[in-house]
Protein backbone atom coordinates (compact mmCIF):
# COMPACT_ATOMS: atom_id res chain seq x y z
CA UNK A 1 0.00 0.00 0.00
CA UNK A 2 2.79 2.48 0.85
CA UNK A 3 4.34 2.14 -2.60
CA UNK A 4 0.69 3.74 -3.75
CA UNK A 5 1.97 7.32 -1.81
CA UNK A 6 3.29 9.82 -3.57
CA UNK A 7 5.05 12.81 -1.99
CA UNK A 8 4.33 16.02 -2.58
CA UNK A 9 5.92 19.36 -1.79
CA UNK A 10 4.24 21.92 -0.16
CA UNK A 11 5.62 25.41 0.03
CA UNK A 12 4.55 28.89 1.61
CA UNK A 13 5.38 32.07 -0.03
CA UNK A 14 4.03 35.46 0.27
CA UNK A 15 2.04 37.25 -2.34
CA UNK A 16 5.02 39.20 -4.42
CA UNK A 17 6.72 39.08 -7.54
CA UNK A 18 9.54 36.79 -7.97
CA UNK A 19 8.71 34.10 -5.01
CA UNK A 20 8.53 31.61 -8.43
CA UNK A 21 11.33 32.27 -10.10
CA UNK A 22 13.24 31.99 -6.62
CA UNK A 23 12.32 28.15 -6.88
CA UNK A 24 12.16 27.54 -10.57
CA UNK A 25 15.13 28.51 -10.36
CA UNK A 26 16.44 26.66 -7.34
CA UNK A 27 14.87 23.78 -9.29
CA UNK A 28 16.74 24.03 -12.38
CA UNK A 29 20.27 24.52 -11.25
CA UNK A 30 19.49 21.21 -9.57
CA UNK A 31 17.98 19.61 -11.87
CA UNK A 32 14.66 18.66 -10.46
CA UNK A 33 11.91 18.52 -13.14
CA UNK A 34 8.04 19.74 -12.20
CA UNK A 35 5.39 17.14 -13.31
CA UNK A 36 2.37 18.55 -11.67
CA UNK A 37 2.07 22.28 -10.00
CA UNK A 38 -0.64 24.02 -8.09
CA UNK A 39 -1.27 27.37 -5.97
CA UNK A 40 -3.58 27.71 -3.41
CA UNK A 41 -3.71 31.41 -2.86
CA UNK A 42 -5.13 32.92 0.18
CA UNK A 43 -4.14 37.02 0.20
CA UNK A 44 -1.20 37.43 1.71
CA UNK A 45 0.63 34.31 1.27
CA UNK A 46 0.16 31.05 -0.93
CA UNK A 47 0.83 27.24 -0.44
CA UNK A 48 2.95 26.08 -3.80
CA UNK A 49 2.09 22.52 -3.96
CA UNK A 50 4.15 20.30 -6.30
CA UNK A 51 4.78 17.09 -7.53
CA UNK A 52 8.51 16.30 -8.67
CA UNK A 53 10.90 13.60 -9.78
CA UNK A 54 13.06 13.55 -6.97
CA UNK A 55 10.68 15.09 -4.07
CA UNK A 56 13.54 14.41 -1.30
CA UNK A 57 16.08 15.59 -3.06
CA UNK A 58 13.47 18.72 -4.05
CA UNK A 59 12.97 19.55 -0.34
CA UNK A 60 16.26 19.67 1.02
CA UNK A 61 17.06 22.24 -2.11
CA UNK A 62 14.31 24.54 -1.33
CA UNK A 63 14.86 23.95 2.92
CA UNK A 64 18.41 24.61 2.22
CA UNK A 65 17.65 27.88 0.17
CA UNK A 66 15.31 29.40 3.19
CA UNK A 67 11.88 28.06 2.01
CA UNK A 68 9.47 26.83 4.72
CA UNK A 69 8.63 23.37 2.83
CA UNK A 70 6.99 19.88 3.72
CA UNK A 71 6.74 16.83 2.38
CA UNK A 72 2.47 16.14 1.84
CA UNK A 73 1.54 12.50 1.37
CA UNK A 74 -1.40 12.33 -1.52
CA UNK A 75 -2.26 10.03 -3.78
CA UNK A 76 -2.10 9.65 -7.81
CA UNK A 77 -5.38 8.89 -9.02
CA UNK A 78 -5.08 7.94 -13.45
CA UNK A 79 -8.84 8.65 -15.40
CA UNK A 80 -9.65 8.20 -18.17
CA UNK A 81 -10.16 11.48 -20.39
CA UNK A 82 -13.35 10.65 -20.60
CA UNK A 83 -16.71 12.51 -18.77
CA UNK A 84 -17.79 11.15 -15.43
CA UNK A 85 -14.09 10.48 -14.66
CA UNK A 86 -13.64 12.48 -11.50
CA UNK A 87 -17.44 11.91 -10.39
CA UNK A 88 -16.81 8.42 -10.05
CA UNK A 89 -13.94 9.06 -7.73
CA UNK A 90 -15.66 11.44 -6.18
CA UNK A 91 -18.80 8.96 -5.15
CA UNK A 92 -16.30 5.93 -4.38
CA UNK A 93 -14.74 8.24 -1.82
CA UNK A 94 -17.70 9.94 -0.30
CA UNK A 95 -19.58 6.34 0.19
CA UNK A 96 -16.61 5.61 2.65
CA UNK A 97 -16.87 9.40 4.47
CA UNK A 98 -13.84 9.78 3.46
CA UNK A 99 -12.81 13.69 2.83
CA UNK A 100 -10.90 15.29 -0.26
CA UNK A 101 -8.86 18.28 1.43
CA UNK A 102 -8.11 19.53 -2.33
CA UNK A 103 -7.39 18.02 -5.40
CA UNK A 104 -5.59 19.29 -9.25
CA UNK A 105 -5.54 17.88 -11.78
CA UNK A 106 -3.11 17.73 -15.11
CA UNK A 107 -2.98 15.78 -18.67
CA UNK A 108 0.21 13.82 -18.93
CA UNK A 109 2.09 13.07 -22.60
CA UNK A 110 -0.02 9.91 -22.73
CA UNK A 111 -3.51 11.42 -22.94
CA UNK A 112 -4.53 10.20 -19.32
CA UNK A 113 -5.63 12.62 -16.92
CA UNK A 114 -3.85 12.42 -13.58
CA UNK A 115 -5.32 14.05 -10.61
CA UNK A 116 -3.51 14.35 -7.32
CA UNK A 117 -5.54 13.90 -4.28
CA UNK A 118 -4.62 15.11 -0.48
CA UNK A 119 -7.90 13.46 1.77
CA UNK A 120 -8.22 13.09 5.61
CA UNK A 121 -7.44 9.34 5.74
CA UNK A 122 -4.75 8.40 3.18
CA UNK A 123 -4.88 4.53 3.75
CA UNK A 124 -8.20 4.10 3.70
CA UNK A 125 -8.38 5.63 0.64
CA UNK A 126 -6.00 3.89 -0.90
CA UNK A 127 -7.83 0.44 -0.12
CA UNK A 128 -11.24 2.19 -1.04
CA UNK A 129 -10.12 3.17 -4.41
CA UNK A 130 -8.37 0.45 -5.39
CA UNK A 131 -11.50 -2.06 -4.84
CA UNK A 132 -13.01 -0.13 -6.79
CA UNK A 133 -10.21 -0.70 -9.73
CA UNK A 134 -9.08 2.81 -9.48
CA UNK A 135 -5.75 2.76 -10.61
CA UNK A 136 -3.27 4.35 -8.37
CA UNK A 137 -0.05 5.64 -9.59
CA UNK A 138 3.44 5.80 -7.76
CA UNK A 139 6.74 7.44 -7.04
CA UNK A 140 7.98 5.00 -10.27
CA UNK A 141 5.44 6.15 -12.18
CA UNK A 142 5.59 10.03 -11.64
CA UNK A 143 9.94 9.67 -12.92
CA UNK A 144 8.20 8.24 -16.13
CA UNK A 145 6.18 10.76 -16.99
CA UNK B 1 26.41 29.86 48.41
CA UNK B 2 25.80 33.46 47.46
CA UNK B 3 28.78 35.66 46.24
CA UNK B 4 28.94 39.73 47.00
CA UNK B 5 31.12 42.24 45.66
CA UNK B 6 30.83 44.48 48.46
CA UNK B 7 28.54 42.41 51.12
CA UNK B 8 28.90 45.40 53.80
CA UNK B 9 27.19 47.58 51.53
CA UNK B 10 24.70 45.16 49.44
CA UNK B 11 23.61 43.79 52.73
CA UNK B 12 23.80 46.93 54.41
CA UNK B 13 20.62 47.48 56.75
CA UNK B 14 17.89 49.46 54.94
CA UNK B 15 17.67 52.13 57.61
CA UNK B 16 21.50 52.81 57.07
CA UNK B 17 21.29 52.78 53.70
CA UNK B 18 18.31 55.65 53.62
CA UNK B 19 20.50 57.58 56.01
CA UNK B 20 23.48 57.31 53.59
CA UNK B 21 20.95 58.32 50.50
CA UNK B 22 20.04 61.22 52.60
CA UNK B 23 23.55 62.51 53.16
CA UNK B 24 24.50 61.87 49.43
CA UNK B 25 20.89 63.66 48.35
CA UNK B 26 21.50 67.14 50.17
CA UNK B 27 25.27 67.19 48.81
CA UNK B 28 23.78 66.44 45.63
CA UNK B 29 21.43 69.15 45.24
CA UNK B 30 23.78 71.62 46.97
CA UNK B 31 26.51 70.11 44.59
CA UNK B 32 24.14 70.77 40.99
CA UNK B 33 22.91 74.24 42.58
CA UNK B 34 26.48 75.31 42.37
CA UNK B 35 27.71 73.74 39.43
CA UNK B 36 24.80 73.98 37.07
CA UNK B 37 23.21 77.30 35.44
CA UNK B 38 20.76 74.49 34.08
CA UNK B 39 19.79 73.16 37.73
CA UNK B 40 19.54 76.51 39.29
CA UNK B 41 17.69 77.73 37.19
CA UNK B 42 14.77 74.80 37.22
CA UNK B 43 14.98 74.91 41.12
CA UNK B 44 15.09 78.46 41.31
CA UNK B 45 12.02 78.76 39.07
CA UNK B 46 10.29 75.80 41.17
CA UNK B 47 11.11 77.94 44.54
CA UNK B 48 12.96 74.98 46.19
CA UNK B 49 16.48 75.92 47.35
CA UNK B 50 19.28 73.65 48.48
CA UNK B 51 18.74 73.63 52.22
CA UNK B 52 14.65 73.20 51.44
CA UNK B 53 16.04 68.89 51.38
CA UNK B 54 16.60 67.98 54.40
CA UNK B 55 14.82 64.03 54.28
CA UNK B 56 14.26 61.57 51.93
CA UNK B 57 10.92 62.82 52.07
CA UNK B 58 11.66 66.41 50.75
CA UNK B 59 12.69 63.99 47.15
CA UNK B 60 8.97 65.24 45.95
CA UNK B 61 9.94 68.98 46.14
CA UNK B 62 12.41 68.97 43.72
CA UNK B 63 11.51 69.61 40.09
CA UNK B 64 11.72 66.50 37.82
CA UNK B 65 14.46 66.27 34.77
CA UNK B 66 13.75 64.76 31.31
CA UNK B 67 15.04 63.71 28.34
CA UNK B 68 14.30 66.37 26.27
CA UNK B 69 16.38 68.76 29.00
CA UNK B 70 19.92 66.82 27.24
CA UNK B 71 18.81 67.52 23.77
CA UNK B 72 17.71 71.30 24.69
CA UNK B 73 21.04 71.71 26.44
CA UNK B 74 23.15 69.43 23.37
CA UNK B 75 25.78 68.82 23.17
CA UNK B 76 27.10 69.33 27.20
CA UNK B 77 25.00 72.62 28.28
CA UNK B 78 24.08 70.63 31.63
CA UNK B 79 27.43 69.14 32.45
CA UNK B 80 28.72 70.14 36.09
CA UNK B 81 32.19 69.76 35.34
CA UNK B 82 34.39 71.76 32.71
CA UNK B 83 35.56 69.58 29.73
CA UNK B 84 39.07 68.90 30.36
CA UNK B 85 37.65 66.74 34.05
CA UNK B 86 35.90 64.47 31.78
CA UNK B 87 37.79 60.91 30.75
CA UNK B 88 34.84 60.52 27.94
CA UNK B 89 32.10 61.08 25.93
CA UNK B 90 29.60 58.31 24.78
CA UNK B 91 26.07 59.53 22.50
CA UNK B 92 22.85 58.15 22.08
CA UNK B 93 21.85 57.23 18.59
CA UNK B 94 19.06 59.58 18.67
CA UNK B 95 16.53 57.15 16.99
CA UNK B 96 14.03 59.76 18.79
CA UNK B 97 15.34 62.75 17.73
CA UNK B 98 18.65 65.15 18.54
CA UNK B 99 21.03 62.74 20.25
CA UNK B 100 22.04 63.44 23.70
CA UNK B 101 25.77 63.03 24.90
CA UNK B 102 27.46 61.88 28.43
CA UNK B 103 30.34 62.88 30.18
CA UNK B 104 31.93 60.87 32.64
CA UNK B 105 34.61 62.30 34.86
CA UNK B 106 37.22 59.28 36.14
CA UNK B 107 34.64 58.64 39.59
CA UNK B 108 31.60 58.81 37.10
CA UNK B 109 33.68 55.51 35.23
CA UNK B 110 34.53 53.96 38.69
CA UNK B 111 30.80 54.24 40.11
CA UNK B 112 29.14 52.91 36.79
CA UNK B 113 32.14 49.94 37.00
CA UNK B 114 30.95 49.47 40.48
CA UNK B 115 27.43 48.82 39.72
CA UNK B 116 28.30 46.27 37.22
CA UNK B 117 30.81 44.49 39.12
CA UNK B 118 27.97 44.05 41.94
CA UNK B 119 25.45 43.11 38.79
CA UNK B 120 27.81 40.45 37.57
CA UNK B 121 28.76 38.82 40.91
CA UNK B 122 25.00 38.72 41.62
CA UNK B 123 24.70 36.13 38.58
CA UNK B 124 27.41 33.82 39.82
CA UNK B 125 30.04 35.08 37.20
CA UNK B 126 33.48 35.85 38.18
CA UNK B 127 37.03 35.17 37.77
CA UNK B 128 37.36 32.27 35.56
CA UNK B 129 34.66 33.18 33.29
CA UNK B 130 35.49 34.61 29.66
CA UNK B 131 32.64 36.76 28.98
CA UNK B 132 31.89 37.66 25.29
CA UNK B 133 30.89 41.30 24.58
CA UNK B 134 29.00 41.32 21.90
CA UNK B 135 27.62 44.68 22.84
CA UNK B 136 28.72 47.41 19.85
CA UNK B 137 31.77 49.02 21.15
CA UNK B 138 31.90 52.70 20.28
CA UNK B 139 29.43 55.67 21.06
CA UNK B 140 26.86 53.25 22.48
CA UNK B 141 27.65 52.47 26.35
CA UNK B 142 26.94 48.44 25.75
CA UNK B 143 29.82 47.30 24.86
CA UNK B 144 32.64 49.67 26.99
CA UNK B 145 30.09 49.92 29.81
CA UNK B 146 29.94 45.38 30.27
CA UNK B 147 33.48 45.78 29.04
CA UNK B 148 34.87 47.71 32.22
CA UNK B 149 32.60 45.23 34.99
CA UNK B 150 34.15 42.22 33.25
CA UNK B 151 37.52 43.50 34.00
CA UNK B 152 36.52 44.72 37.08
CA UNK B 153 35.65 41.35 38.75
CA UNK B 154 38.43 39.67 37.15
CA UNK B 155 36.81 38.04 34.44
CA UNK B 156 38.58 37.56 30.91
CA UNK B 157 36.61 39.63 28.03
CA UNK B 158 36.36 38.41 24.53
CA UNK B 159 35.64 42.27 23.05
CA UNK B 160 33.99 40.59 20.12
CA UNK B 161 31.37 43.62 20.07
CA UNK B 162 28.63 43.19 17.91
CA UNK B 163 28.57 41.25 14.06
CA UNK B 164 30.59 39.00 12.35
CA UNK B 165 28.62 36.53 13.56
CA UNK B 166 30.25 33.56 12.06
CA UNK B 167 33.29 34.89 13.72
CA UNK B 168 31.15 35.34 16.92
CA UNK B 169 30.28 31.61 16.83
CA UNK B 170 33.76 30.39 16.51
CA UNK B 171 35.51 32.43 19.02
CA UNK B 172 33.05 31.26 21.02
CA UNK B 173 33.55 27.57 20.94
CA UNK B 174 37.68 27.68 20.56
CA UNK B 175 38.35 30.20 23.03
CA UNK B 176 35.31 29.18 25.28
CA UNK B 177 33.03 31.49 26.26
CA UNK B 178 31.22 31.11 29.10
CA UNK B 179 29.56 34.25 29.34
CA UNK B 180 27.92 36.35 26.78
CA UNK B 181 26.47 39.74 26.75
CA UNK B 182 24.55 41.52 23.97
CA UNK B 183 20.93 42.21 23.04
CA UNK B 184 18.50 39.25 23.11
CA UNK B 185 17.46 39.69 19.71
CA UNK B 186 20.82 39.74 18.54
CA UNK B 187 22.00 36.18 20.81
CA UNK B 188 18.63 34.54 18.71
CA UNK B 189 20.55 35.51 15.71
CA UNK B 190 23.80 34.06 16.83
CA UNK B 191 21.65 31.02 17.75
CA UNK B 192 20.38 30.67 14.25
CA UNK B 193 23.45 31.10 12.39
CA UNK B 194 24.87 28.53 14.53
CA UNK B 195 22.26 26.09 13.82
CA UNK B 196 22.82 26.60 10.29
CA UNK B 197 26.39 26.13 10.35
CA UNK B 198 24.58 22.38 12.66
CA UNK B 199 26.86 24.15 15.33
CA UNK B 200 24.73 23.72 19.13
CA UNK B 201 25.19 26.16 21.40
CA UNK B 202 23.75 23.95 24.56
CA UNK B 203 26.22 20.97 23.28
CA UNK B 204 29.02 22.52 21.25
CA UNK B 205 29.82 25.57 23.71
CA UNK B 206 30.76 26.03 26.79
CA UNK B 207 27.98 29.16 27.53
CA UNK B 208 26.44 29.16 30.56
CA UNK B 209 24.85 32.61 31.15
CA UNK B 210 23.59 35.58 29.09
CA UNK B 211 23.00 38.97 30.12
CA UNK B 212 20.86 40.38 27.81
CA UNK B 213 19.23 44.29 27.76
CA UNK B 214 19.45 47.34 25.80
CA UNK B 215 16.24 46.83 24.26
CA UNK B 216 12.74 45.60 26.35
CA UNK B 217 11.98 41.48 26.21
CA UNK B 218 9.93 39.51 28.00
CA UNK B 219 9.52 36.55 30.22
CA UNK B 220 8.09 34.43 27.76
CA UNK B 221 11.65 35.18 25.73
CA UNK B 222 14.10 34.80 28.33
CA UNK B 223 11.55 31.22 27.98
CA UNK B 224 12.23 30.55 24.98
CA UNK B 225 16.01 31.69 25.19
CA UNK B 226 16.65 29.23 27.80
CA UNK B 227 14.87 26.39 26.58
CA UNK B 228 16.69 26.65 23.05
CA UNK B 229 20.32 26.81 24.02
CA UNK B 230 20.32 25.55 27.78
CA UNK B 231 21.97 28.87 29.53
CA UNK B 232 20.70 31.06 32.20
CA UNK B 233 19.21 34.37 30.86
CA UNK B 234 19.59 37.79 32.64
CA UNK B 235 18.02 40.95 32.05
CA UNK B 236 20.61 43.94 32.09
CA UNK B 237 19.00 47.26 32.87
CA UNK B 238 19.91 51.22 32.62
CA UNK B 239 20.10 54.24 30.19
CA UNK B 240 23.03 55.93 28.66
CA UNK B 241 21.81 59.57 30.66
CA UNK B 242 22.37 57.41 33.66
CA UNK B 243 25.93 55.56 32.63
CA UNK B 244 24.69 52.83 30.32
CA UNK B 245 24.24 49.15 31.27
CA UNK B 246 24.10 49.20 35.19
CA UNK B 247 21.45 46.90 37.00
CA UNK B 248 21.00 42.93 36.50
CA UNK B 249 18.54 40.92 38.42
CA UNK B 250 20.28 38.69 40.91
CA UNK B 251 20.47 34.52 40.46
CA UNK B 252 16.69 34.09 41.83
CA UNK B 253 15.72 36.28 38.62
CA UNK B 254 13.01 37.94 40.63
CA UNK B 255 13.47 41.70 40.11
CA UNK B 256 16.26 44.30 38.78
CA UNK B 257 18.55 45.50 41.89
CA UNK B 258 18.91 49.02 41.75
CA UNK B 259 22.01 50.17 43.97
CA UNK B 260 21.04 52.10 46.59
CA UNK B 261 23.78 54.05 47.85
CA UNK B 262 24.32 55.38 43.87
CA UNK B 263 21.05 55.34 42.94
CA UNK B 264 17.57 57.19 44.38
CA UNK B 265 14.30 55.18 42.89
CA UNK B 266 10.32 56.54 43.03
CA UNK B 267 7.44 55.69 41.22
CA UNK B 268 5.32 58.33 40.36
CA UNK B 269 1.94 58.81 38.15
CA UNK B 270 3.01 60.03 35.09
CA UNK B 271 0.14 62.49 34.33
CA UNK B 272 -0.15 64.26 38.23
CA UNK B 273 4.07 63.45 38.37
CA UNK B 274 2.65 62.49 42.15
CA UNK B 275 4.87 59.80 44.04
CA UNK B 276 3.23 56.39 44.75
CA UNK B 277 3.43 53.78 46.92
CA UNK B 278 5.83 50.84 47.17
CA UNK B 279 4.07 48.27 44.81
CA UNK B 280 1.73 50.59 42.73
CA UNK B 281 2.59 50.75 38.77
CA UNK B 282 3.92 53.47 37.40
CA UNK B 283 6.73 55.33 35.54
CA UNK B 284 10.15 55.27 37.08
CA UNK B 285 11.90 58.38 38.61
CA UNK B 286 15.97 58.07 39.20
CA UNK B 287 18.56 60.14 40.94
CA UNK B 288 22.02 59.69 40.64
CA UNK B 289 23.69 60.18 43.96
CA UNK B 290 27.01 59.68 43.06
CA UNK B 291 28.19 61.07 39.39
CA UNK B 292 30.06 64.30 38.96
CA UNK B 293 30.08 65.19 35.40
CA UNK B 294 26.26 64.60 34.22
CA UNK B 295 24.09 64.13 37.71
CA UNK B 296 20.24 64.20 37.42
CA UNK B 297 18.17 64.97 39.81
CA UNK B 298 14.41 63.03 39.95
CA UNK B 299 15.39 61.97 36.05
CA UNK B 300 12.03 60.83 34.12
CA UNK B 301 13.70 57.70 32.15
CA UNK B 302 10.10 56.71 31.11
CA UNK B 303 9.90 53.42 32.16
CA UNK B 304 6.87 52.17 33.58
CA UNK B 305 6.91 49.52 36.83
CA UNK B 306 6.78 48.97 40.29
CA UNK B 307 9.44 49.09 42.83
CA UNK B 308 10.02 46.07 45.70
CA UNK B 309 11.77 46.62 49.01
CA UNK B 310 11.02 43.63 50.26
CA UNK B 311 14.89 42.26 51.11
CA UNK B 312 15.68 39.91 48.16
CA UNK B 313 16.15 36.00 48.48
CA UNK B 314 20.13 36.79 48.30
CA UNK B 315 20.29 38.81 51.13
CA UNK B 316 20.63 42.09 49.32
CA UNK B 317 18.93 44.68 51.16
CA UNK B 318 18.48 46.97 47.80
CA UNK B 319 15.24 47.83 46.14
CA UNK B 320 14.00 46.11 42.95
CA UNK B 321 12.36 47.07 40.26
CA UNK B 322 9.87 44.91 38.05
CA UNK B 323 11.11 43.73 34.95
CA UNK B 324 10.60 46.87 32.36
CA UNK B 325 8.58 45.65 29.61
CA UNK B 326 8.78 49.15 27.31
CA UNK B 327 10.08 52.33 27.49
CA UNK B 328 7.87 55.64 26.60
CA UNK B 329 9.94 56.32 23.53
CA UNK B 330 9.07 52.85 22.31
CA UNK B 331 5.14 53.13 22.87
CA UNK B 332 2.66 53.13 20.09
CA UNK B 333 -0.61 55.02 20.09
CA UNK B 334 -3.06 52.76 18.25
CA UNK B 335 -6.27 54.48 17.59
CA UNK B 336 -6.01 56.07 21.28
CA UNK B 337 -4.78 53.28 22.91
CA UNK B 338 -1.43 52.69 24.23
CA UNK B 339 0.39 49.63 23.32
CA UNK B 340 4.15 48.58 23.93
CA UNK B 341 6.00 46.25 21.90
CA UNK B 342 7.11 44.32 24.66
CA UNK B 343 3.47 42.96 25.16
CA UNK B 344 3.18 42.05 21.61
CA UNK B 345 6.38 40.01 22.29
CA UNK B 346 4.95 38.84 25.33
CA UNK B 347 1.80 37.43 23.29
CA UNK B 348 3.57 35.79 20.43
CA UNK B 349 6.35 33.64 22.48
CA UNK B 350 3.53 32.30 24.63
CA UNK B 351 2.07 30.48 20.89
CA UNK B 352 4.47 27.46 20.66
CA UNK B 353 4.13 28.06 16.42
CA UNK B 354 5.31 31.62 16.57
CA UNK B 355 8.98 32.22 15.78
CA UNK B 356 11.18 34.86 17.60
CA UNK B 357 11.13 37.12 14.76
CA UNK B 358 8.45 39.67 14.75
CA UNK B 359 7.55 42.99 13.02
CA UNK B 360 5.10 45.51 14.07
CA UNK B 361 3.99 47.40 11.05
CA UNK B 362 1.64 50.45 11.23
CA UNK B 363 -0.56 52.24 8.81
CA UNK B 364 -3.34 54.71 8.63
CA UNK B 365 -6.08 53.79 5.82
CA UNK B 366 -8.63 55.84 5.89
CA UNK B 367 -8.22 58.17 8.84
CA UNK B 368 -7.77 55.04 11.16
CA UNK B 369 -4.61 53.57 12.44
CA UNK B 370 -3.76 49.51 10.95
CA UNK B 371 -1.71 47.76 12.93
CA UNK B 372 0.05 44.83 11.33
CA UNK B 373 2.32 42.10 13.25
CA UNK B 374 4.21 40.48 10.57
CA UNK B 375 5.70 37.23 12.14
CA UNK B 376 7.54 34.03 10.42
CA UNK B 377 6.23 30.96 9.08
CA UNK B 378 8.66 28.02 10.90
CA UNK B 379 8.79 24.69 10.10
CA UNK B 380 6.61 23.14 12.92
CA UNK B 381 3.59 25.56 12.53
CA UNK B 382 3.48 25.17 8.10
CA UNK B 383 0.49 23.17 7.25
CA UNK B 384 0.08 22.77 3.68
CA UNK B 385 -3.70 23.26 4.36
CA UNK B 386 -4.80 27.41 3.80
CA UNK B 387 -7.57 26.40 6.56
CA UNK B 388 -4.62 25.64 8.92
CA UNK B 389 -2.64 28.93 8.48
CA UNK B 390 -5.38 30.97 8.21
CA UNK B 391 -6.64 29.51 11.81
CA UNK B 392 -3.57 30.32 12.89
CA UNK B 393 -3.46 33.64 11.76
CA UNK B 394 -6.70 33.96 13.67
CA UNK B 395 -5.74 32.40 16.87
CA UNK B 396 -2.77 34.34 17.31
CA UNK B 397 -5.08 38.10 16.24
CA UNK B 398 -7.43 36.96 18.76
CA UNK B 399 -4.55 36.52 21.71
CA UNK B 400 -3.24 39.99 20.64
CA UNK B 401 -6.85 41.47 20.58
CA UNK B 402 -7.38 40.23 24.45
CA UNK B 403 -4.25 41.52 25.50
CA UNK B 404 -3.73 44.82 23.87
CA UNK B 405 -7.83 45.58 23.10
CA UNK B 406 -7.70 46.09 19.72
CA UNK B 407 -7.88 44.58 16.64
CA UNK B 408 -4.68 43.46 14.91
CA UNK B 409 -4.03 42.13 11.42
CA UNK B 410 -1.62 39.44 11.74
CA UNK B 411 0.43 38.27 8.66
CA UNK B 412 2.88 35.68 8.37
CA UNK B 413 5.47 35.93 6.28
CA UNK B 414 8.37 33.82 4.77
CA UNK B 415 11.18 32.65 6.79
CA UNK B 416 14.01 34.65 7.54
CA UNK B 417 12.56 37.54 5.79
CA UNK B 418 12.05 39.88 9.01
CA UNK B 419 15.23 42.08 9.51
CA UNK B 420 17.68 40.29 11.77
CA UNK B 421 19.68 42.79 13.92
CA UNK B 422 22.89 42.91 15.72
CA UNK B 423 22.36 45.76 18.32
CA UNK B 424 19.00 46.99 19.52
CA UNK B 425 16.25 45.32 17.29
CA UNK B 426 13.67 47.48 15.24
CA UNK B 427 10.76 46.24 16.20
CA UNK B 428 8.22 49.08 14.76
CA UNK B 429 7.76 50.43 11.18
CA UNK B 430 5.48 53.27 11.58
CA UNK B 431 4.12 54.41 8.36
CA UNK B 432 1.85 56.95 9.85
CA UNK B 433 2.62 60.90 8.55
CA UNK B 434 1.25 62.38 11.74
Amino acid sequence: MEDKIIKQISLFAENKPGRLANIARNFSKAGINIRAFTIAEAGDFGIIRMVVDRPDHAHDVLHDAGFTVSETNVLGVEMEDVPGGLGRIADVLGEKNINIDYAYAFVTKTEKALLILRVNDIEAAVKVLQDAGVKLIDMADIQQI
Amino acid sequence: MIDYWNPLIERMPVEELEKMQEEKLKHLVNYVYQHSDFYRKRFDDAGVAPGDIQTLDDLKKLPFTYKSDLRDTYPTGMFCVPNEQLVRFHVSSGTTGKPTVVGYTKNDIDGWTTSLARAMTSIGVGRGDIIQVGYGYGLFTGGLGAHYGAEEIGATVLPTSSGNTERQIELMQDLRSTVIACTPSYFLFMNEVASKANVSIRNDTDLRVGIFGAEPWSEEMRARIEEATGIKAYDIYGTSELSGPLFTECQYQDGIHIWADQFLIEVIDPETGEQLKDGERGELVITTLFKEALPLVRYRIGDITVINRQPCRCGRTHPRIMRVLGRADDMLIIRGINVFPGQIESVLMNIPEVGEHFMIVVDRVDELDVMTVQIEMTDQAFSDKVNDIIALEKRVGSALKNVLNISVRVELVESGTIPRSMGKARRVTDNRKL
